[in-house]
């Protein structure tokens, strides 16, 4: 358990020690939603779909998890760069605990960036329909969070230096997010884009966030726990194992 | 290319003070695709002894070493650290050693105690002697005053120091030291040999350490393994090594045992290839 917490600590630390990170990482969020919020929301609203700040923020919160989290999971290439990794890998500890702390420890991370994005905007007029969802909203962010940790855990474990990095942000993030239902409804879209959408989790977890925010979705909020929760244990599996094999 | 036969340099490794082997490797291979960084390499370590693995750029060392510390897989022969296979029993194996890297292995955004108190952590030292191990260990590495610095700030003499009180911190068995002391000023090697040694007296700390400095080798280590191309060419004593060679220093017998050929830095089967194409 100790070990656990200290490897969860150390990612806290990290975030909050990095002020450049903190700072550059919410002006992101920000930026989407006050140029698109104030930019489509006249069209949103001529098309008769209301009010499109209602919409959008829920989706850019996702939007700032889903950066913060991947980039969590994939710091291991930093920590390769920088030597940190040896120090994991020659303990005698399981693996499983370590990933198991350190994505614990990105997902806090991202958990609390989600949270500030979401005060952010209540400066530029998002308003919550219900409170009391509030917490329901934190459990879906924590599971997103959580989520891509792994995900970026896992393909963190597959490379080695950060060259690749950039092809993951263009080839795997950048796609996840437009194809989510982040910034627009995807039940107008045409059959071939919807379908890679059902297999995208984080159209799931958009669309929890948007129910437990706001009370919009798509899908009932049983189903998206349940999609969230079994990828989420499926992506336990695949990242312990390759976090695992990793060699020096 | 082996003047000297290892059968003769085995038979003094029998030590009638000590008992039992701590490390006992047999045929020991690893290859990166075509290129083979350790060919087939055995030798013993037995338990309170100092022994230097001596080699040029290339040879093997780290290879060998990242193999016995199991963060690399090897692609044959068998390892037993004290007693305890590292492929099979992992966890048993790394608790029997510690391990100073040849290049950084802590956290630059934490402090030093912090990167102290996670190693405490990892290894599972008790919580009640944490503070005050860490303490020893800083006070003897002249880091407890910068205690609370982030590791960044540290120079490059500090943060090997740093590595070698984190290395030492759960009183391991066996001590990996790959190039413990590369870059660092006379006075602090000196010191941190003393240390070393004191370890290895009282607490019967076996000692694995890999160095340039082969005077290092010869003023502390028990025995000297040298190995060259992947291969162990030779084993014995300083003073039998010495003797073989028909050198009275060991840094002359080192080079007239591996030869006068400067070897290429990297054993990086990728950037050979590069290199390859480079060429063409």
């Amino acid at each position: 358990m100790e070990i656990i917490y200290i490897l969860w600590l150390r990612q806290i630390k990290r975030y909050y020690r990095s002020k450049a990170r903190i700072i550059g990482s919410l002006g992101q969020p920000l930026l989407f939603m006050v140029a698109f919020g104030f930019g489509f929301g006249p069209i949103y609203q001529k098309a008769g779909e209301g009010n499109y700040l209602e919409f959008l923020v829920p989706g850019v919160i996702a939007m700032s998890i889903l950066f913060s989290a991947v980039f969590s999971g994939l710091e291991i290439i930093w920590d390769r760069q920088f030597g940190f990794l040896k120090e994991m890998l020659v303990a005698p500890v399981s693996r499983l605990k370590i990933m198991i702390g350190r994505s614990l420890g990105g997902a806090t991370v991202a958990v609390i960036q989600g949270l500030v994005v979401l005060v952010l905007s209540f400066l530029i007029g998002f308003h919550i329909i219900d409170w009391w969802m509030l917490s329901a909203a934190v459990v879906v962010m924590f599971l997103i969070a959580f989520l891509f940790t792994l995900f970026g855990t896992a393909v963190a474990s597959l490379m080695k230096d950060v060259q690749g990095f950039q092809l993951i942000i263009n080839l795997l993030i950048m796609p996840l997010l437009f194809l989510s239902g982040a910034f627009f409804p995807l039940d107008s879209l045409p059959r071939a884009i919807q379908a890679p959408m059902m297999a995208n989790p984080l159209a799931y977890g958009v669309d929890a966030l948007r129910g437990t925010l706001v009370g919009l979705h798509q899908f009932s909020l049983a189903a998206d726990f349940t999609i969230l929760g079994t990828i989420i244990i499926l992506l336990l599996v695949i990242s312990s194992y390759l976090f695992s094999k990793i060699q020096a | 290319m082996s003047d000297f036969p290892l059968d003769a340099a085995e038979e003094i490794t029998i030590s009638p003070r000590r008992s039992y082997m701590i490390i006992t490797v047999k045929g020991l291979t690893k290859k990166f695709g075509d290129f083979i960084a350790v060919d087939n390499i055995s030798f013993e370590v037995q338990a309170g002894e100092i022994l230097a693995f001596l080699g040029p750029n290339g040879a093997g060392k780290t290879t060998t070493i990242k193999m016995l510390t199991t963060v690399l897989e090897p692609t044959g022969g068998t390892i037993e650290l004290n007693g305890f296979n590292p492929l099979t029993h992992q966890d048993e194996a790394r608790h029997s050693f510690g391990i100073v890297f040849q290049d950084a292995s802590v956290d630059d955004e934490l402090t030093a105690y912090e990167n102290m108190l996670m190693h405490a952590v990892l290894y599972g030292v008790p919580r009640e002697t944490r503070q005050e191990r860490i303490r020893q260990l800083l006070e003897f590495v002249e880091l407890w005053d910068r205690r609370k610095d982030f590791v960044k700030n540290f120079s490059g003499g500090m943060k090997r120091r740093l590595e070698i009180a984190k290395g030492l911190l759960h009183h391991p068995k066996i001590l990996f030291l790959d190039e413990p002391t590369q870059g660092l000023d006379p006075q602090t090697r000196n010191h941190i040999w003393e240390y070393i040694r004191q370890m290895n007296r009282e607490e019967k700390m076996s000692v694995f350490f890999t160095t340039h400095y082969i005077e290092e080798a010869e003023k502390s280590a028990d025995r000297v393994v040298i190995i060259d191309h992947g291969r162990i060419i030779a084993v014995g004593t300083p003073t039998e090594l010495k003797a073989q060679a028909g050198e009275d220093n060991l840094e002359q017998a080192f080079i007239k045992l591996t030869g006068n050929v400067i070897r290429d830095e990297t054993v990086d089967p990728n950037q050979n290839l590069m290199r390859r194409f480079a060429r063409r």
